[in-house]
């Protein structure tokens, strides 16, 4: 026997293993120092005044609370303008187009809308809503996160329809009941929990989105909920805060970089356990 | 024959008008989710539009000069595109160069070597963090990482790599913090999560008879994973990595804090520079000008082009992967 040989190769296999646990620890070590940081960070910022106060000029006392309300209003348009587009296109692809061309189209177009650059849908805003109005606005703000919401629901809609028993669809025509109706009264109703968890999937999405708000609904530094006016939003005060030079944007700053990732991180822990009820059904 | 027959004498008037009503309102309905999945389509088409309609006069001023010039000058209107394209591609392969192997390492332990109690919460954990803002990543990396590899880090590779030929000019110049190298670290933490998780999938989706075989036969651990393992998986974790590209190539937020924004192409690394999406975000709002609206929205076009190959390249792989995967199990 090749003892050499033999201890050669457990060695390699030991070395190039202890490199990846080696990567898993650097990997969850780099994220748990981003979450830490945060916490501590934003934890000194973050107070009863940020929720009531509007942003402050440099040098002043205030909070983020035209920031936040902006972040609302506009992805609350944006999930009931995007949600049922979605929702509806999914059913397209699912229900009646499942083999057909048109959504071998619809698919390869919105699955690359899932992953293209959100800048992007920030210009085609800009150009399509911006400068026809002559200004910008929280509605083109919202415009471009509906555009932003419509993939993740058309995506998931359609994973979650094709998981419904075809025998269940089967039964309900063979009652007699209109196809339409068999769609909205069973399929939907048996993938709920699903579509569900794909609409909070999508407000998780553009809760922290920046890029395409910055050239859309731009910001506000007062209180607004005037929708054809620029409104402020947490991503983009948080953008123009941190980059300022004074300590106490800084710590707002921080502080609302916090407030974003607990809303996002809670988001997506919902959806996971509707997911897990989903699945215990 | 016999239906129109039926339809004429026995059955009753009424109920012909129900299945009327409800054959049109299943017409509605299926019109109607026809329309929202053309909505899909049309957005798509309406961003190419937008961004050829909004670059036409930067495209028509420049010519082709536009994709060969480097200087980028507001106050003269001369823009060219290479130093945006240039720091997008150094970002994006760097981070790649990163992203990749700590992601399949990440995968690797998750697959293969976590105890099973972890696997559950180190999954999930990898999974939540996806999903973190990249506005997040980009505070981190102004405030917490740059500073701290300003001070410690960047000093010391510039002192290593000083008498090294090639290597001195890669890693040059005053220790800014932010920069080239920052901008690519930051964007690898950000998108291993990505890698990761795909790519866990994949390995975990190996049947186990031929992992088997391979111990049978006396492999280690390494070799299983090397040389059977990785070589099934291959398309998914390609498909994945490109997916992963996709992000990096197009990420704004976390590029523009720590880049440095600076329109010009340095052989250090270390050294100040711009990606697309980061010139875009730093200069549209302040820019003045026709020209120099278009120029930012023309660079816009070329993202959307380099993009759109990436992760259409990924969705073919991807669709490679599931008609495998389908006809295996059927």
């Amino acid at each position: 026997m090749n003892r050499g040989l033999y201890a050669r190769r457990r060695l390699t296999s030991r070395v190039f293993l202890t490199l990846s646990v080696l990567a898993a620890g650097f990997g969850i070590g780099s994220l748990a120092l981003i979450l830490g940081t945060l916490l501590t960070r934003g934890l000194n910022g973050v107070s009863l005044k940020m929720f009531v106060q509007m942003t402050p000029p440099p040098g002043s006392d205030g909070g983020l609370a035209n920031a936040i309300v902006g972040s609302l209003i506009m992805s609350a348009l944006a999930v009931v303008v995007g949600t049922p587009i979605g929702i509806l296109a999914g059913t397209y692809l699912a229900e009646y187009g499942r083999h057909t061309r048109i959504s071998f189209v619809v698919r390869f177009v919105n699955d690359i809308l899932l992953s293209a650059p959100s800048i992007l849908v920030g210009l085609f805003v800009y150009e399509l809503f911006v400068i026809h109005m002559g200004h910008f606005s929280a509605i083109a703000g919202a415009a471009a996160l509906a555009v932003l919401v419509i993939p993740v629901v058309v995506r998931t809609t359609e994973n979650m329809l094709l998981l419904v028993p075809n025998t269940l669809r089967e039964a309900a025509a063979a009652l007699g009941t209109p196809r339409s109706f068999v769609i909205r009264t069973v399929t939907w109703r048996a993938a709920r929990a699903g579509i569900l968890t794909g609409i909070l999937l999508a407000i998780a999405r553009i809760s922290g989105e920046t890029a395409p708000l910055l050239f859309t609904a731009l910001n506000n530094q007062f209180w607004s909920t005037d929708l054809n006016a620029p409104m402020a939003s947490l991503p983009a005060v948080i953008f123009q805060f941190a980059m300022s030079p004074y300590e106490d944007w800084h710590r707002l700053a921080w502080a609302g970089a916090l407030l974003i990732t607990f809303t996002v991180l809670s988001l997506s822990i919902l959806a996971r356990i509707f997911e897990s009820k989903r699945l215990s059904q | 024959m016999v239906d129109i027959a039926v339809s004429d004498m026995s059955i009753p008037s009424d109920r012909l008008a129900a299945a009327r009503s409800f054959s049109r309102s299943d017409a509605r309905f299926r019109a109607l989710t026809a329309t929202a999945a053309f909505i899909v389509v049309a957005a798509f088409v309406g961003i190419i539009i937008a961004l050829v309609s909004g670059s036409w006069l930067a495209l028509k001023t420049f010519g082709f000069g536009f994709l060969t010039t480097e200087v980028w000058n507001p106050v003269t209107e001369k823009f060219g595109a290479v130093a945006p394209i240039a720091g997008t591609l150094i970002t994006s392969s760097l981070a790649m160069l990163v992203a990749v192997p700590v992601g399949i390492g990440i995968a690797i332990f998750l697959t293969e070597l976590c105890p099973r109690s972890l696997k559950r919460p180190v999954g999930i954990a990898i999974e939540l963090l996806a999903g973190i803002p990249s506005i997040i990543y980009g505070i981190w990396g102004l405030f917490v990482f740059a500073p701290f590899f300003q001070a410690t880090i960047q000093p010391r590779l510039i002192d290593w790599f000083a008498n090294i030929p090639l290597l001195r000019d890669l890693f040059a110049g005053p220790s800014y913090g932010i920069g080239m190298f920052t901008a690519s670290l930051i964007l690898s933490i950000m998108i291993l999560p990505f890698i990761s998780a795909v790519t866990r999938d994949v390995f975990d989706a190996v049947p186990a008879v031929i992992k088997e075989a391979a111990y049978g036969l006396g492999c280690t651990k390494w070799e299983v994973m090397w040389q059977i393992i990785l070589p099934y998986a291959r398309i998914g974790v390609v498909g994945g990595s490109m997916l992963a590209l996709g992000r990096a190539l197009g990420e704004t937020m976390a590029v523009t804090f720590v880049i440095g924004n600076a329109h010009r192409i340095n052989e250090s690394l270390f050294a100040p520079a711009t990606t697309i999406s980061a010139a875009i975000a730093n200069e549209f709002t302040e820019a003045v000008g026709d020209l120099y609206l278009s120029s930012l929205i023309a660079i816009g076009l070329m993202l959307l082009c380099i993009s759109f190959i990436v992760l259409g390249l990924a969705q073919y792989m991807i669709a490679i992967l599931e008609r495998r995967a389908g006809g295996r199990s059927q």
